[in-house]
């Protein structure tokens, strides 16, 4: 009895979070589009998630393609070639590790930030002080922090593929003693369009939910201090989840036959 | 002449928590009311209704005859773009300096420049006794009397039609807080704009006041001018205005 009424309720609750989202959602779409906008508050946005998340962002996707140079060719061996270890380094850092880790290091970073930041301004009341001061909060908050999300993240990967596969080269040509030139001609040569495109739509899926949580979670964060942290580590785990979960669909989307 | 606030049987509550129960008040134009009531009676919610802040579950509230409840962002945008409000906790933009925050209803609501609302900035500093030297000052760097100055100098930096203070000499010295009950009478008698003032303290209500409206337990138990206000007859006014422990006030005191 007790046991249906705790799954009753935690229903009840998943439905109201859902649906709250997605009201958030369509409010921060249809403020995209309408005036007025806040060029300024955009553009620090986009320095603050593109160029300080860069450190990041090349520590990871760098040693990331160093062990998958390194992995593809003691897993394979036997088989593996040059031609192997650098079309697998190529094929994993661009269309999957680069947008996921850098996602995933943006939710960290950013994400929580963003959830802090909000909620702080949320149990302050400036976001109310916002409301009295004739601007809208979601404007001049929400939107600059989506956009940039959405429009510094793919940038942010493709710095990162370059950093992969230069891992990957590091390995095969200083480890491997494999023949550079090869490595870079082989890397080229298997490189397909898509699989820049693919990680680059993923990147700004993923730019999107990160942001977009990150400033859910602090805007409708309440509880003073605890309810700010509570709201952190709810932007945090909740985006690195649909990361993963939208990435899988989103492989199966542009690859899937 | 329609009044400038019109509240009717306005009702919220937080969970089980009822709030308010049944506020039912008016505000003439160019008038001051102030509200008076224990802590947690609900002043602050009262006045977030009004600027539709936060959404009652029933009534209706009126400002210059245009329904509020149920109003639509941008119209609601509108309405705010013609009030002030001094929140309890100040509520400064820590992203942004003294003077940024002061002209903020200036620059991203009247599309002023900065530099003419900088200046502007810097006389309502000077009118709320801040000298220009905090002006670059960001809010963590001054104290909390400060910051309720401040606070109070980006409520009126756009000489709204209709300011809400909530609690603005909480926290200052005497002499500092009769310069702020100054200040807001002047905003009314000069600048004609109506208020609403939450206040804890009893010089400030007689300096303020036009009105006075007392919230108990989710209604407003009395209304009156402040003339009236030490004949009122009603026993909780008299226990509030004397700040008595005994009457028919009981605090909840938990163990
Ligand atoms: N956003 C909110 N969520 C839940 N409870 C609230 C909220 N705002 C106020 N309350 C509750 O409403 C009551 C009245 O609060 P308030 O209006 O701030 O009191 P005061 O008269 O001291 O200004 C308090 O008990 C407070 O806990
Ligand atoms: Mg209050």
């Amino acid at each position: 009895m007790n046991l249906f009424a705790r799954i009753g309720s935690f229903s009840m609750s998943f439905i109201r979070a859902t649906g709250r989202l997605t009201l958030f959602t369509m409010k921060t779409l249809s403020a995209c589009v309408r005036p007025p906008f806040y060029f300024r508050a955009l553009l620090s946005q986009m320095v603050e998630i593109g160029f300080y998340s860069l450190p990041v962002v090349a520590l990871t996707t760098l040693f990331s393609g160093m062990v998958i140079a390194l992995q593809s060719y003691a897993g394979l061996s036997g088989f593996s070639s040059e031609g192997v270890v650098a079309s697998v380094t190529e094929l994993t850092v661009t269309r999957e590790l680069g947008p996921v880790l850098a996602a995933l290091m943006v939710a960290g970073r950013v994400g929580a930030a963003m959830a802090a930041e909000l909620g702080t301004m949320r149990v302050t009341e400036q976001i109310d002080a916002l409301t009295t001061l004739s601007t809208n909060p979601f404007k001049y908050l929400i939107v600059p922090r989506v956009l940039a999300g959405v429009l510094m993240l793919p940038l942010l990967v493709l710095i990162g593929d370059v950093i992969g596969i230069y891992g990957g080269y590091l390995i095969s040509v200083y480890k491997l003693d494999f023949n550079s030139v090869n490595f870079l001609r082989n890397s080229w040569n298997f490189m397909q369009a898509v699989d820049i495109v693919s990680g680059m739509t993923k990147a700004a899926v993923f730019g999107f939910i990160v942001t977009l949580l990150g400033c859910y979670n602090g805007y409708h964060s309440h509880g003073g201090a605890e309810g700010v942290g509570a709201a952190t580590t709810n932007a945090v785990v909740s985006s690195s989840i649909l990361i993963l979960i939208s990435n899988y669909w989103l492989t199966e989307l542009f690859f899937a036959k | 002449m329609t009044p400038k606030i019109k509240m009717t049987d306005v009702h919220k509550a937080f969970g089980p928590k009822v709030v308010l129960d049944g506020v039912t008040l008016e505000v003439a134009k160019g008038e001051s009311l102030v509200i008076i009531g224990g802590s947690g009676t609900g002043k602050s919610v009262t006045i977030k209704c009004i600027q539709g802040l936060i959404k009652p579950d029933s009534g209706s509230i009126q400002i210059d005859g245009r329904e509020i409840v149920g109003m639509g962002e941008r119209e609601l945008e509108e309405v705010n773009a013609q009030t002030g409000m001094l929140f309890q906790g100040a509520a400064l933009f820590d992203s942004l300096n003294i003077w940024e925050n002061v002209a903020f209803g200036l620059i991203q609501g009247k599309k002023m420049k900065r530099a003419d609302a900088k200046e502007i900035a810097i006389e309502k500093l000077r009118q709320v006794g801040l000298s220009p030297d905090v002006a670059p000052l960001y809010p963590d760097e001054v104290s909390g009397g400060m910051k309720k100055r401040i606070g109070l100098a980006r409520a009126i930096a756009t000489n709204p039609e209709l300011i809400f203070f909530d609690e603005p000499t909480t926290g200052l010295d005497p002499i500092m807080s009769d310069v702020i009950n100054d200040l807001i009478r002047r905003c009314v008698s000069d600048l004609g704009s109506t208020s609403v003032t939450i206040t804890h303290d009893m010089s400030s209500v007689r300096k303020i006041a036009d009105k006075v409206a007392m919230l108990y337990k989710g209604k407003i138990i009395w209304y009156g001018p402040v003339g009236d206000i030490d004949r009122s007859g009603d026993p909780y006014v008299e226990q509030f205005i004397n700040g008595r422990a005994e009457g028919p006030i009981q605090m909840e005191i938990r163990g």
